[in-house]
């Protein structure tokens, strides 16, 4: 039976169910097939920090959105057009962010009284009115994949575990996805389980002609693809994009791969990652501490390898002493900040950018450390390329600051050809560089390179260039102990100059101004690129003009970043902080930026900045604009 | 000299031969007059010209305190850490660098302190470390508080009604993290000390070496019984392997197991030579060894045992990690970057 087919431009789905249900799972696989039909996408999964909180309560709920079009997009939408809830508390939780109209797919076999109660519901919303406003499809999830695994040798309780399969088979052909993604790595992942992956494979089947066949479905959706450059594609999320990156990194230097690490989330993956490849030679060790895990990598710097520690906020604010050391040593060294809801323990699984002022500044003493932020999942690949070459051309440890949202989000990614990427020269010193005035061959492990002001890196090993390093403050040139004031004075202000060189290296701030003249700029960093970006297209769409740039490099900042700040007569900037970025920018160049700052652990809505945008626009045009930073408002 | 140091068989050895001049650096020796730091430095200097090695490929590498001054004085390679952690830094160094001969300078208060989880997890992960820990039960640097070492009671200036702490036993620390080797020598012992360090360098993998180290300015004579003509003999026992753990002046004292395993220390005469326990430093179980820790009165330093208390064969953690990825490339290959990059689901738009 064939139903009407209806084209559509853009949809955002959300699955949301029990931890326990597979939810991220299931986003996962409708994300790849998404991918193999050529849709741009965006994915944002948001899960609890429990592995598995009490079953059907609100903070148990996990879920997983996606937004693909036949469009270039950039984040994974605002507001779902469906959304599936497994379970009352998945449908309590996010039924605030649908707009009127929007599909609900719901398990009417969750909807039981003891369910209902423990979320608070004291009717049932399915039956009372409360879902009046939306397009309702009331499916008895549960017992219809039950029916369908009916001759299968499985226990109720594992034969109700497929449901996740029955809703993805059903979404499948509700929005036209192929099926064969998903069969194979079914295959896969139940290789040595024949009746379990016999009865997933049903359970999709099942969910599929149960689509083609109801009455509840009137017509199917079809999504083309977007016109991408063209290339091999490939779907990613930012922590493997990262690994790889560093990864390239190593193999474009010739230096071998060191991981230090100490299990944090949202960091792990990388390690996991990197674990996962040991056939490109990669030391991973997992360390006994945070400590210990800058410790290992600072020793195996030293030594003269490709050293990354891996960490979220709390482990910074462990590693600081060591970081210090390693500024003080001048050794090149990746500090991976995967960021999360702070102050302390915070909120582990949720995205924030509140590390910024940390990486700036966390640490005694004048101690600058290179900052450098990717704006994308896939662009945590080419972020940590861009750490490394800073780190070994410049002698320096390098925070790279991605966050939860870009280390779990995913998106298309055009695979890059290996012989296109940078390489990166380590230029290990190799024998004296100084003579004395009696003529003898000296070697100064802290004689600088006139133009970088790097030292040299000599590791142990090297015949002849044996000398001592530490915390202890080095005499300019010779590196040995000096409590000297003038020469403390002028090493302060060595390290300082070193790190503000590297803006001799970089481009320019990335500026859009499509017109050239819009006199409000909305400028971000890091994972803020996709909601600002979406939000100037929306708002240009309205006539309205706006610019938009963003700040790869957060220490030291583009050369020109004074100049085009001045350039426009309003400069907002939205963190999801209260203003760090703000606060630089004001600090350094006297520009009046107003923040836009919201905390929420979740990533902007572009409707939000929208709002943001044109509010800032009309001020200037006489509108009225209170004073000081702005508020996001939920739209 | 291979077959000497089998455990250091991965080092480049030196092409011109070395004296203990070669290992002194040009920098002055700031540490204060008397201080026990000086013949460790010494003894050092003169016992690595018989490892052979090449001096750049030899490195030191220490934390704060006292003691963690030694790598400047050194002509080698050598880093200055931050307080305790020398030992996670020296394992990344060893992990990544097998060509290298790693040596890690420490105190009590640097390693059993602040930095007690390094070197726990160092001594049981067995990294191919040799671990100096100075111990003068005190804290040098920042002029004389008690530290984990110093004795119940000790009055400092921040414990002035006494100390309530109980001292950790540096020995029986790492013999509970399972050191493959353990030992203890005295600063002012300097043939006793070369010994040690000699079966330290001989071994693969981790080795804590405890030496007894005099600071004369804030705790003189912490070491004194062990020291001193007229006590020593009757304080101080000398491991030495395969021979029955006899001392006292004329050897008169000895360390006999009792029936219920603990060990007592006995008058030979009484229960006969064949009573007494000889010395297995080579036993697979720790438990002996530890008991051996706890004879010492930690108060007045009777019976101290000194010398190897523990060395067993395990491979050190930095062997297992270049295997572990020997094998990883031998069934899979090498790692083509491309063809990771690109990974198992790509599509293509033309």
């Amino acid at each position: 039976m064939s139903k009407q087919v209806v084209s559509l431009n853009r949809v955002v789905i959300r699955f949301a169910g029990d931890s326990g249900d597979g939810m991220q799972l299931t986003g996962d696989r409708f994300t790849s097939d998404t991918a193999g039909l050529g849709n741009d996408l965006s994915t944002l999964p948001d899960f609890p920090a429990e592995i598995r909180a009490p079953a059907g309560t609100i903070g148990g709920v996990s879920a997983f959105q996606l937004a693909f079009a036949d469009h270039d997009i950039t984040t994974p939408g605002d507001a779902p057009n469906v959304l599936v809830a497994m379970n009352p508390a998945a449908l309590k939780a996010n039924l605030k962010d649908l707009p009127r109209g929007a599909d609900i797919i719901v398990n009417t076999d969750e909807f039981t009284k003891r369910n209902l109660e423990k979320v608070g519901y004291a009717a049932n919303p399915i039956e009372d009115g409360t879902l009046e406003p939306y397009n309702v499809h009331a499916i008895a999830l549960t017992s219809q994949t039950v029916e369908a695994l009916k001759g299968f040798d499985l226990t109720k309780k594992e034969a109700e575990r497929s449901k996740n399969m029955y809703a993805l088979g059903l979404l499948s052909w509700l929005y036209s996805r192929p099926a064969e993604g998903t069969r194979a790595f079914l295959e896969r992942k139940f290789a040595s389980k024949p009746t379990i992956l016999a009865a997933n494979l049903a359970a999709f089947e099942a969910g599929w002609s149960f689509g083609e066949t109801t009455e509840a479905f009137s017509v199917q959706y079809e999504v083309s693809p977007a016109p991408l450059p063209a290339g091999t594609y490939r779907n990613i999320t930012g922590n493997p994009a990262l690994a790889y990156g560093l990864i390239a990194a190593s193999q474009r230097s010739g230096l071998p791969l060191f991981l230090g690490s100490y299990p944090i989330t949202p960091a792990s993956d990388i390690l996991h990652e990197l674990a996962k490849n040991h056939r490109f030679g990669i030391m991973t060790f997992q360390a006994e501490d945070e400590i210990a895990g800058i410790g290992s990598a600072i020793g195996a710097a030293y030594g003269g390898a490709l050293a990354v520690t891996t960490t979220s906020g709390p482990g910074v604010a462990l590693k600081s002493e060591a970081i210090g050391l390693a500024v003080s040593l001048e050794l090149p060294l990746i500090i991976v900040d995967v960021q999360r809801g702070g102050p302390s323990t915070g909120l582990p699984t949720k995205t924030e950018q509140s590390d910024l002022l940390q990486a700036m500044f966390g640490r005694n003493g004048e101690s600058p450390v290179p900052v450098i932020a990717p704006q994308s999942p896939s662009d945590c690949f080419h972020a940590a390329i861009e750490a490394a070459r800073i780190a070994v051309t410049y002698r320096t440890p390098v925070f790279l600051l991605s966050d939860g949202y870009l280390a779990n989000g995913s998106e298309p990614w055009l695979v890059p050809t290996v012989d296109d990427l940078p390489v990166i020269d380590p230029g290990f010193a190799t024998g004296p560089n100084d003579v004395t005035a009696d003529g003898t061959e000296v070697f100064k492990p802290y004689k600088r390179d006139p133009e970088t002001l790097a030292r040299p890196w000599a590791v142990p090993g090297t015949k002849g260039l044996e000398h001592r390093i530490g915390g202890l403050e080095k005499a300019d040139g010779t590196g040995a102990i000096s409590y000297d004031p003038e020469n403390h004075d002028l090493m302060v202000r060595l390290r300082q100059a070193k790190v503000d060189a590297i803006a001799d290296s970089i481009p320019g701030l990335w500026v859009d101004d499509p017109t050239g003249d819009a006199e409000v700029l909305v400028l971000g960093w890091g994972s803020t690129y996709g909601p600002i970006g979406a939000a100037c297209e929306i708002t240009r769409r309205t006539g309205v003009k706006v610019a938009q740039a963003h700040l790869r490099h957060l220490n030291p900042f583009p050369s020109d970043t004074g100049d085009v700040l001045r350039r426009y007569r309003r400069v907002l900037v939205p963190e999801m902080n209260l203003g760090q970025l703000s606060m630089l920018l004001r600090a350094k160049y006297l520009v009046d930026v107003q923040g836009i700052n919201q905390v929420r652990g979740m990533p902007f809505k572009s409707t939000e900045l929208v709002a943001a945008i044109t509010a800032a626009v009309s001020s200037l045009q006489g509108g009225h604009l209170p004073a000081g930073d702005l508020h996001a408002t939920n739209a | 000299m291979t077959d000497t140091y089998p455990a250091l068989s991965l080092v480049p050895k030196t092409q011109i031969p070395v004296t203990a001049k070669d290992f002194k650096s040009d920098q002055e020796v700031r540490w204060c007059p008397g201080c026990g730091d000086y013949s460790i430095l010494s003894n050092v200097q003169s016992f690595l010209p018989e490892l052979g090695l090449a001096r750049e490929n030899i490195v030191f590498i220490s934390g704060i305190g006292c003691s963690s001054r030694f790598p400047y004085y050194m002509n080698t390679f050598g880093m200055h850490s931050i307080h305790g952690r020398a030992p996670a830094i020296a394992t990344g160094l060893a992990i990544s660098r097998p060509d290298l001969s790693i040596w890690v300078i420490t105190g009590d208060g640097d390693s059993l302190s602040i930095g007690g989880n390094h070197l726990i997890h160092a001594l049981r992960r067995n990294v191919n470390l040799k671990i100096l820990l100075f111990n003068n039960r005190i804290y040098g640097l920042t002029k004389g508080q008690y530290s984990p070492t110093s004795e119940q009671g000790k009055i400092t200036k921040s414990t002035p009604e006494g100390s309530l702490d109980y001292a950790f036993n540096p020995v029986s620390l790492a013999l509970g993290a399972e050191a493959t080797f353990v030992a203890r020598t005295i600063d002012s012992d300097r043939k006793h000390m070369t010994e040690v360090l000699r079966r330290a360098a001989a071994h693969e993998g981790a080795a804590l070496v405890e030496i007894y180290q005099n600071c004369n300015i804030f705790n003189d004579g912490a070491w004194e019984p062990l020291k001193d003509n007229d006590t020593r003999d009757d304080t101080l026992i000398r491991l030495s392997d395969g021979e029955p753990i006899r001392f006292g002046r004329d050897g008169e004292k000895g360390v006999a197991r009792l029936a219920d395993g603990h060990l007592k220390v006995v008058d030979v005469a009484e229960v006969g030579e064949d009573a007494i326990l000889r010395h297995d430093s080579t036993a697979k179980d720790p438990g002996l060894a530890f008991a051996l820790s706890r004879l010492a009165n930690p108060r007045t330093l009777t019976n101290t045992p000194i010398g190897v208390f523990r060395d067993i064969s395990r491979p050190s953690y930095d062997r297992l990690v270049r295997e572990q990825l020997a094998e990883v490339v031998a069934a899979k290959g090498s790692g083509d970057l491309q063809s990771l990059l690109t990974g198992g689901d790509t599509w293509t738009v033309a």
